[in-house]
Order: C-alpha cells, then sequence, then structure tokens
C-alpha cells in the first residue's frame, strides 16, 4: 500500500513556501536545517537568545542580489557569509552569528536552493559562526529575479581595538592583503550581454581569521574597510573624504592578475574601480607596517599583500592620487556607480 | 577612439574565431582579416580582428605581454 | 620598458628646452585622451609642451539631434535600441539612454554582431544599432549590414552616426585652430586606414603626423618623435605602431566600409559642418537606414547654454576654463558629451588631472 505523506516532494519553489504553513515548515526542515545545524537554530524560535560575553558588539547587515547565482570560486550562499562576516572583521570583532533571510521566487528550482543552503553552512562551519535565525518569504515570478539573501551578523569587538577614521595620521601605510578585481570581473564576465569564457576566479574568502590574527599579534593597525563595490578607489576616497587627509599610492605595488588585467583592459574598465570580495585595506602606523605585511603574507588569504602607499597632507581638497608606472601622477576618483563597456 | 587587446586565435571556423587574452576568451569574427590563421596574435575591435600583430613587436609595445614569459601563459600570476 | 619612457623622456625634455617656445600637440583620439591621464603623462611632460584634446571622442563630437532621434526610436514599443556603453549616458533633450534603460528595450552590445542577434533573436521587433565610431568601428557596423542583407533580417537596421577622421583635421586646422603645431595620430584607425592617410596632412599643412598605440611607452615615444620633428623643423608622417599598423592599412575593412557607405557633408558638435565627414548607407543598403525606415531626421542641434564643448573638443580651451565644469557640469550630472564619456577630454580631466 502506497503511503500518502502529507509533504509532498517538490522540485521548484511555490508561493505556499512562503506562507507559514505546511510547505514552509517542510522546507525549512527538510532543505534550511541539515545544513546549518546548530542548537540555537534547531528551537527555531522567532528571536535567538545569544549568551556572549560582556563588552561590545559589532552589528551589522547586508542583501545579496548577485547574478549570476553561481560563478567560478562562490556562489550568492557564500557570498552572504563572507560578505556580512567580512563586514564584522573589518571592523575589528570576531563574528558570531549570522541571521539568514531569504526571498524566493515562485518557480525557483529546489535543486539549485539545496546547493546555495549546502554552500552557505559550509561557508559558516569553516569559520565556525552559526546561522541563528532566519525567514523564509516567496514572491511572485520575476518579483526577486530568482532569490534574494539577506544577512545580519554580531561580532564580539576584540579587546584593546579602536578602528577608526580618526586615527588615521599622515604617514600611515595602506595595505592591501593581495589582488584586486577578481571578483567583479568575475561576475561581469557572466553577465549576459557580456559573457565570455574565461579562468577569472572571484577572490570571495571569509577575512575574520586573517583579521582577527592581525589585531591580536599587532598593534598599529588604526583603521580597516573591505573594498567591495566600487572598489580600491572607492574605499580610498571614502578613507580621504572622511579624515580630510589624501592618499597616495603606487601602481606598480598594486597586485594584479594579467587575466583580471586583460578582461578589464578588453571592456575599458579601470581596475582600481573593480569590486573585490576577499580583500581589506588596513591604514596602519608606519611602524607597524612591515610587521603586519609579514602576518598577512603568512596566512593563505595575505600571500599576495603590499604596502601600496599611504596617507600624506591634504594640499586644497582631500585627494587619492596614484603614482603611475612611468612615474606619472594622476587622481583617483570616486566611480560614477556603474561601469559601463566601451568601444572606444 | 578604439579600444582594441591583442589576442591569440585559438579556434577558427570559416570567420568565426574565438581568441585568447591572458585566459579570456571571446567569441570574434575574423571577417576584416581574411588572412588570419589558428594560433595568430590579432588585435580585437568590438567583436573584429582588425588586424595582425607581429609577436616580437608586441613584446616590446604591450606592458601585459611583456611581462609574461611565454604569453600563452593562462595561470594566474601576480603582474608587477 | 622604463628605461624606454625615461630616454624619450629626457629626450622631449631637450628638445622641448632648445625650442624654447610653447609647443601644442593635438591627440585626435579619445582613447589616447584616457590613456594619457590613466597614465599620468601630462604631468611628467615639460612646461612648455602642451597635449590638447582633438575631436576624436566619437560620443562628444555626435551631435545631439542624433541622439534626441535616439531616444525618440527607444519610446517606441516595437524597437529594441542596440548600443555600444559608451553611448548610454550622453544626454539628449530629455534624459539619455540610461534613464530609457527602465524600460528595457535598451541593449548594451559589445559588437555590432551582437546588435544583429538581437534581431534575430526578437522577430517580433526592430532593432535599431546605434552606430557610432570612427574608421576602426565602422567596419564592424558594415559586415553586419551585408550579413542582415544576405539573410534577409528585415528587422535590423542602424542609425549611422559614424564619423571620418581626415576631414575633421582638415577643418581644425583650415578654420579653427592655427595652434596646433603636430598631431598625435590614431594608432588604430590607422589599422584600418593606414597610416599613409595621414600624408596629406603632412603635405598640405606642414605638421608632424606621428601614429601612436596607447601603452604609455608609445605615446611618449610618439610624443618624443613629433619634437624630435619640430626641432628639425621637417614636418614627416611617422609610424610608431608597426606592431599593428602598416602603411596601407586593412584593405579588406576599406573595401567593405566603401562598399557600405559614403560620405556625406556632416554637422559636428563643437565643429559645425564638415563636408563628406560623416558616413551614410548608400542607396543599395538604405532598407537598414533606420532614418529613412522611420522617417526621422536629425534636428540641428542647439547649444546648450554655456557648455563650451565645441572649443574644448578644438582644443582652443581646456576642460577648466568652461564656466560649468565642475559646477554644474559633472560626471554624475554631465551637460555636455565632453562630460559624458569617459574618453571625453573634460570627463578624463575631472576623473584623472585637476591641475594637469
Amino acid at each position: 500500500m502506497t503511503q500518502m505523506t502529507k509533504a509532498t516532494k517538490h522540485d521548484r519553489i511555490l508561493l505556499a513556501h512562503g506562507g507559514g504553513g505546511q510547505l514552509m515548515d517542510d522546507l525549512i526542515r527538510r532543505h534550511i536545517l541539515p545544513g546549518l545545524k546548530n542548537d540555537t537554530l534547531d528551537e527555531l524560535g522567532d528571536s535567538a537568545k545569544l549568551d556572549l560575553a560582556s563588552g561590545s558588539v559589532c552589528f551589522t547587515t547586508d542583501s545579496y542580489v548577485v547574478k549570476p547565482l553561481f560563478f567560478n570560486g562562490g556562489d550568492i550562499g557564500k557570498l552572504a557569509v563572507c560578505g556580512t562576516v567580512n563586514d564584522l572583521a573589518v571592523a575589528g570583532s570576531k563574528p558570531v552569528a549570522l541571521t539568514l533571510s531569504l526571498i524566493i521566487e515562485d518557480g525557483f528550482e529546489i535543486e539549485l536552493l539545496d546547493k546555495i543552503l549546502a554552500s552557505i553552512g559550509e561557508t559558516a562551519g569553516r569559520i565556525g559562526v552559526d546561522i541563528v535565525t532566519g525567514d523564509t518569504k516567496t514572491v511572485e515570478t520575476g518579483a526577486a529575479d530568482r532569490i534574494f539573501i539577506n544577512t545580519a551578523g554580531i561580532g564580539i569587538r576584540l579587546a584593546d581595538v579602536d578602528l577608526d577614521f580618526e586615527k588615521i595620521a599622515v604617514g600611515d601605510k595602506i595595505i592591501i592583503n593581495g589582488t584586486i578585481g577578481d571578483h567583479g570581473m568575475t561576475i561581469i564576465s557572466q553577465r549576459e550581454e557580456i559573457k565570455f569564457q574565461s579562468q577569472l576566479k572571484s577572490d570571495c574568502a571569509p577575512l575574520a581569521g586573517l583579521t582577527v590574527e592581525l589585531l591580536e599579534s599587532t598593534t598599529g593597525i588604526k583603521f580597516m574597510r573591505d573594498p567591495t563595490r566600487g572598489g580600491l578607489a572607492a574605499t580610498l576616497n571614502e578613507i580621504a573624504r572622511s579624515t580630510a587627509l589624501s592618499v597616495e599610492i603606487r601602481e606598480i605595488d598594486v597586485p594584479v592578475r594579467p587575466i583580471v588585467q586583460a578582461a578589464a583592459d578588453m571592456l575599458g574598465f579601470d581596475v582600481l574601480t573593480i569590486a573585490n570580495e576577499g580583500k581589506f585595506v588596513a591604514v596602519v602606523s608606519p611602524e607597524s607596517a612591515d610587521e603586519c605585511l609579514s602576518v598577512c603574507r603568512n596566512h593563505p588569504l595575505g600571500k599576495e599583500a603590499e604596502i601600496i602607499g599611504e596617507v600624506v597632507e591634504t594640499r586644497d581638497v582631500p585627494l587619492v592620487e596614484i603614482e603611475t608606472r612611468i612615474g606619472g601622477k594622476r587622481i583617483v576618483q570616486m566611480p560614477y556607480g556603474r561601469e559601463l563597456p566601451r568601444i572606444c | 577612439m578604439c579600444l582594441a587587446i591583442p589576442a591569440r586565435i585559438v579556434e577558427l571556423e570559416q570567420d568565426v574565431a574565438v581568441v585568447d587574452a591572458m585566459g579570456n576568451r571571446y567569441k570574434t569574427k575574423t571577417t576584416l582579416l581574411p588572412e588570419a590563421k589558428l594560433g595568430d596574435l590579432v588585435l580585437v575591435h568590438a567583436g573584429f580582428a582588425i588586424s595582425l600583430v607581429d609577436e616580437e613587436e608586441a613584446k616590446q609595445t604591450w606592458q601585459l605581454i611583456a611581462e609574461i614569459d611565454e604569453f600563452d601563459d593562462t595561470q594566474n600570476k601576480v603582474s608587477g | 620598458m622604463l628605461d624606454r619612457i625615461n630616454k624619450a623622456q629626457n629626450d622631449i625634455n631637450t628638445a622641448c628646452q632648445t625650442l624654447g617656445r610653447q609647443i601644442n600637440i593635438m591627440e585626435v583620439c579619445g582613447t589616447h585622451t584616457v590613456s594619457i591621464f590613466r597614465n599620468g603623462i601630462r604631468s611628467i611632460l615639460p612646461k612648455n609642451l602642451k597635449l590638447l584634446s582633438g575631436p576624436g571622442c566619437p560620443v562628444c563630437v555626435t551631435n545631439q539631434g542624433y541622439i534626441d532621434v535616439v531616444l525618440q526610436l527607444a519610446d517606441r514599443d516595437d524597437c529594441i535600441i542596440a548600443t555600444y556603453g559608451d553611448m548610454i549616458r550622453v544626454p539628449g533633450k530629455e534624459g539619455s539612454l540610461e534613464t530609457k534603460q527602465a524600460k528595457t528595450n535598451v541593449k548594451v552590445v559589445l559588437s555590432s554582431e551582437d546588435a544583429l542577434q538581437l534581431a534575430k533573436d526578437n522577430p517580433g521587433k526592430t532593432v535599431v544599432f546605434v552606430a557610432v565610431g570612427f574608421e576602426t568601428t565602422t567596419p564592424a557596423t558594415a559586415v553586419v549590414v551585408k550579413e542582415a542583407t544576405a539573410g534577409a533580417i528585415d528587422n535590423f537596421c542602424i542609425l549611422s552616426g559614424h564619423k571620418l577622421v581626415i576631414p575633421a583635421m582638415r577643418a581644425l586646422l583650415s578654420e579653427k585652430n592655427d595652434n596646433i603645431n603636430a598631431f598625435l595620430c590614431p594608432g588604430h584607425v590607422s589599422a584600418i586606414i593606414g597610416y599613409g592617410a595621414f600624408a596629406e596632412i603632412v603635405e598640405e599643412f606642414d605638421r608632424p603626423c606621428v601614429v601612436a598605440g596607447f601603452e604609455p611607452v608609445q605615446i611618449i615615444e610618439g610624443l618624443c618623435e613629433i619634437c624630435r620633428q619640430l626641432s628639425t623643423g621637417k614636418a614627416e608622417l611617422k609610424s610608431m605602431y608597426s606592431a599593428v599598423v602598416t602603411e596601407k592599412g586593412n584593405i579588406a575593412a576599406q573595401k567593405i566600409i566603401d562598399e557600405c557607405f559614403e560620405p556625406v557633408d556632416g554637422y559636428w558638435r563643437g565643429l559645425g559642418k564638415i563636408p563628406k565627414s560623416t558616413l551614410k548607407l548608400k542607396d543599395k543598403y538604405s532598407q537598414f537606414d533606420a532614418s529613412k525606415r522611420f522617417g526621422i531626421s536629425e534636428e540641428p542641434s542647439e547649444e546648450i547654454k554655456g557648455c563650451r564643448c565645441g572649443e574644448v573638443l578644438c582644443g582652443l580651451i581646456e576642460p577648466p576654463d568652461c564656466g560649468l565644469f565642475g559646477r554644474n557640469c559633472t560626471p554624475q550630472e554631465p551637460v555636455g558629451p565632453c562630460m559624458v564619456s569617459s574618453e571625453g577630454a573634460c570627463a578624463a580631466w575631472f576623473k584623472y588631472g585637476r591641475d594637469k
């Protein structure tokens, strides 16, 4: 006799999966929970209760709408964990817990959802961060471009670490932990209208391990930020704007993979403005620069770290300038916010 | 007024080609360069090969190519 | 390459010192403008050597009337506009293609072939290809016009904004600007037309014409050669880009341009009317001419009050000399095309150099 099960196996998301009833319960228990297993999440309370040592916390949120969902070097799930973890990391904290909010289109393949969830679970597990609470919503086809994800994160601030724009001073050195432009060019290479085959690979990676090590083993780090959208250009301009100081970097010291440079050249993009998802910029005291560099280079995510420049006095307006390979000088402006491929 | 980069023809069928630039592969037409052959280095602009590129001169001309020992090298290496 | 650059730099310094006077070299190529700025080349040249950014930015010299026609077509539900990214932010009278992109019928393409493919994939719509560019880009348009003919792809058409470089250079020298001592000539246009095409400028106007590529070493060596010629007082035609440029150029490309297009008088923003300077589809291919198909023609454009793009294009003033520069006209809110196009003199100046 065949047994009728209440939860019928579906291969695509239905609107009912977001309805708070049987189907959603089934989705959570059979697809979402298993990969993210932890006691707090298993309670499925409306809120997660966290016992944290007293002190101060860092708290952040980010939404992830990347297309394509799967790309060389990662996927929207890995990105959703790394992006938020990295925001906590560069704020000088140790990430402990994340929320996970899914907005899924009617018709989205559950097999793909499972892949994304597995990626989230795997990435979070590797870092030692728990997804402690979440939410699932479904929307009509077309309303969410397949799937949107939001994660919020809490981190415990490291003792004696206070990263702040205000600490930045003339003479401070600027360090980046590796090559730029990898993530953005990888995504662009898979955009519908541009698509080209490539060995480009996103640098999507969780930085907390490296940043915690840096902050715990050195003194002298004044400020950190991850150069995501807008790239290195945007981050350096934010630093200049917030400190009213100027920044000078050297093109020859900025690490770029030839494959990334060539891809940017083909489309007329400036690699300085392309997004990164596994990089941070650190502003450090001149005395501590070499030591910081050494710590980075001994870590898998910092092998190609470089000191790329320094903070300098402002002449008239705070500017970011780059000394080019040929010894020329030019300004690095805040990017427009959208790179368009050129033929001219 | 003309963004164009050197790339090597790695596939060619009549005038439909695939070119490789440091590991990025692009669809390209060789309609404007009927003499182009598989393995040639060409200048690509707006999806078309517009000129053959002299290999030796390429190394003297383009920084990226000069830095790579064999520029079919598609390993990700840091430049500079 | 650094030693080549240093040597060329030294030679430029020596030559400019000897010459003793102000030297103005016009770079007739927007891609040169961007490269010069991106590499900070101006900052390593002697003070009496000035680089003028000429009308080599196909977007910048496109009349507003042309852009308005494109925007009108973008408003039609039966049209898909296929355009290179360069044109997306150029402002017309009412908005730009970027503001129209919300309508989803504006598609950025990297190649004319992509535009033709759009037509094949969307039989219910007419694809209008925004065909701008100089001689480097024109052959790509000609190829797809021929393919459309052969394949009877009736729902494809082009709005030709293609322009010719030499007539513009002649116009600059004949009427507009005696200030130009020499030209740094466009490397990739030369790959198509051959460096020999610039001989007439050397012969008739006695100006050095040096063809250079776009890497900093090539630009600086090109400038060095120009200074050398100016020092000897003998204007010559020279190509420094032998890696891709020959004297005769790409004959197959020239043939296909000639087969599909004919030069007609055209209006260039900032330069006014230049005889036989823009390309129109020949009658044989007129079915693919969007302006004929839709019965829309360009209206003469009204200059925007205060906008001095025209003078910038002729190298008569530098971007900061324009009252709107950096105030009402910025890359975020551009007024004139010189600011919109990433290789427009004003945009490049704004992005890369304030005091140079």
